[in-house]
């Protein structure tokens, strides 16, 4: 049986590597000021999308994002490893979303998009680390859930076998499509990108990032698949009232850089001396045993 | 109406430990906003089993959801329960584990109902709030703190509008304590069925296999972590040697963790454990807000860092400036000399 698979994946900023100018006065992210990558269990969650297409032939695994134009470069990307389509989600009534409100625009791109028996993503982005734009997409779909998946087993007669990380173990659930499934990062890696998808689709762009004066310019007419979905709120009919900041219940209230309380500390070196001048005064002091 | 809720989790007929933790804390809010704290829980075989693991934080009214298909969890059926029941009871605060479960069941609890969570807070607590673009003002909101981005701030949450305002919380966050005040302690057992619709056990759970923890970080006296700086799985063998000496156990930052030197299960932080030890020693950990918001009440912390500016040393009692490589060995050496 053929599946339609659906990768939910985000560009994040690369929060290993933070300045000074990433926060907005709002409490939002100013993610024009940090580099971005794809997020890495959404990597794992494309690997586990692009092995099920390999066993079920006539299956398709679209990317779905929602961001900035620039976040096309996360189909391109999805393009590079096997995908077959994508559609970026980009509006500024989608800027500013809490948890629910992405998910509501990911449900309504997912229902604009029709038939599908899977949509899956990473565990959690490390922007936000919150887990939970999966099992809110699935709530707004009304499918199924599997959340911290590592292996998803079989796809059989309707039937998803999926094994899943627990807290202290593991569990093997079966579940009927359509079903979400979240990928954990405890998952197989993501295969590399394949040369030849990358010579492919390497000028493969969303409208919005065009400058229109790219010297491949003409491509864009003569190989249709070179031009991205790119999708409005209006495109995916939805309710501007449920998006971005607004259709968010929660607010932030505060940011603030934490300053520690600085204690006062001794400074030593790595010397012998020093070392065993520390181990004496804790045993000394009964702190160790 | 207006309570406070906590969703306890079990496994089999054991409450879990977050569970009471949270328990505490919400005993806590409901003081302060003159409420009750209720509680659920949901299970098979677990009527008269986990009454007594739960009243005892000071719950005012209990709902034991008993039936089959209830362990182990899987996300629909908890979901109806806690949908459902929330429609008629209206609370305005639940907190739920930050566990697999609650991760799993907290956001399609709060899609349902359209209300706003929030994950992994490390603080929890009531204040005002007025909305800055339409000066409305808002008392006794619950301030949801949590670090944000990485742990590279801290942010302060709330749901001005959405009832209920939900939260999760790590293991290990609150101190769990027995109620000395008076609590009502109520039981009722509701009919599962009115709750959830034969058609919401879809999801089969077909293997399982729990073990024990192999550690017990969270508890530990001693931990001796490392970060980036400790450079390779290899140089964790000396941080594991430096813990059995001392009797201690080995946490890790979120980096180390990431480049796959150390299980997950070891890491410190705001998306890991909270330890409360009596001895950090923090190895080559640079510390970020977010690993600090883990280990930051430990009595006496050694930051050991060839760079003397790191964040960590600011909080630490004693900063020894030098690599992992060379300090560690030493450390061990010495309290092999020294201790008796």
């Amino acid at each position: 049986m053929s599946l339609n698979i659906i990768v939910l994946a985000k560009q994040v900023p690369d929060t290993r590597n933070v300045g000074k100018d990433a926060m907005k006065a709002d409490g939002t992210i100013n993610r024009a000021a940090l580099p971005a990558i794809f997020n890495p269990e959404d990597l794992n969650a494309l690997e586990q999308a692009l092995r099920l297409k390999e066993q079920h032939p006539g299956s398709t695994v679209g990317m779905l994002t929602m961001g900035p134009p620039r976040a096309g470069e996360i189909i391109r990307q999805g393009l590079f490893r096997g995908a077959d389509t994508g559609w970026l989600l980009t509006d500024r009534l989608f800027a500013g979303a809490d948890t629910l409100a992405t998910s509501y625009a990911l449900a309504t791109a997912i229902k604009k998009i029709g038939k599908v028996d899977i949509v899956i993503g990473g565990r959690q982005a490390i922007d936000g680390d919150t887990a939970q734009v999966g099992p809110q997409v699935a709530q707004k779909l009304g499918l199924n859930q599997v959340t911290y998946a590592e292996e998803i087993l079989k796809v059989e007669n309707g039937v998803a076998t999926i094994r899943r990380h627990i807290d202290g173990g593991v569990e093997v659930v079966e579940a009927p499509l359509p079903v979400v499934i979240t990928v954990n990062g405890s998952a197989a890696p993501c295969r590399p990108c394949n040369a030849k998808l990358v010579m492919k689709y390497k000028y493969a762009t969303c409208p919005m990032e065009r400058t229109g004066d790219e010297p491949w310019k003409e491509l864009y007419d003569e190989r249709p698949y070179l031009t991205l979905n790119e999708w409005s709120v209006a495109d995916v009919d939805g309710d501007p009232a449920q998006c971005g900041l607004s259709g968010s219940p929660t607010k932030v209230k505060t940011v603030k850089n934490i300053v520690f309380q600085a204690k006062e500390s001794k400074t030593l070196t790595g010397s012998d001396a020093d070392v065993e001048g520390v181990i004496r005064e804790l045993l000394d002091e009964k702190i160790i045993g | 109406m207006n309570n406070v809720f906590v969703y306890c989790e079990i496994e089999g007929t054991t409450v879990a430990e977050v569970s009471q933790e949270l328990l505490t804390k919400g005993r806590k809010l409901a003081n302060q906003l003159g409420v009750e704290l209720h509680a659920v829980v949901a299970g098979t075989g677990i009527k008269g089993a986990v009454e007594e693991q739960i009243l005892p934080y000071g719950v005012d009214k209990l709902f034991v959801f008993d039936g089959e298909g209830l362990f182990p969890y899987t996300s629909a059926p908890h979901t109806d329960i806690m949908v459902n029941l929330f429609k008629e009871e209206q609370p305005q605060i639940c907190l739920m584990g930050a566990t697999v479960i609650g991760r799993d069941l907290g956001p399609r609890v709060s899609s349902s109902l359209t209300s706003g969570l929030t994950a992994d807070c490390t603080e929890l607590e009531i204040g005002d709030y007025d909305d800055p673009k339409t000066g409305e003002h808002f008392d006794n909101l619950l301030y949801q703190i949590r670090p944000a981005f990485g742990g590279n701030i801290v942010a302060t949450i709330v749901n001005p509008e959405h009832r209920p305002q939900m939260a999760t919380v790590r293991s290990g966050v609150m101190q769990k304590a027995l109620y000395n005040g008076k609590a009502r302690g109520e039981v009722v057992y509701p009919q599962v069925d009115k709750y959830v619709p034969q058609e919401s056990y879809v999801v089969k759970v077909l293997e399982r296999h729990v073990e024990a923890a192999k550690h017990n970080l969270k508890g530990a006296s001693i931990v001796v972590a490392g970060g980036y700086g400790v450079g390779s799985k290899e140089g964790f063998d000396q941080l594991f040697q430096l813990a059995k000496e001392l009797h201690g156990e080995v946490g890790a930052s979120r980096a180390a963790v990431d480049a796959g030197w150390v299980d997950h299960d070891r890491q410190v932080g705001q998306t890991g454990v909270t330890v409360h030890p009596k001895v950090y020693i923090a190895c080559g950990i640079s510390g970020q807000i977010q690993h600090i918001a883990g280990m930051q009440d430990a009595g006496i912390i050694i930051s050991i860092n060839n760079d003397p500016d790191a964040p960590i040393n600011k909080i630490a009692d004693y900063v020894i400036v030098g690599t992992v490589e060379e300090v560690v060995p030493k450390l061990i050496k010495y309290y092999k000399q020294n201790s008796k």
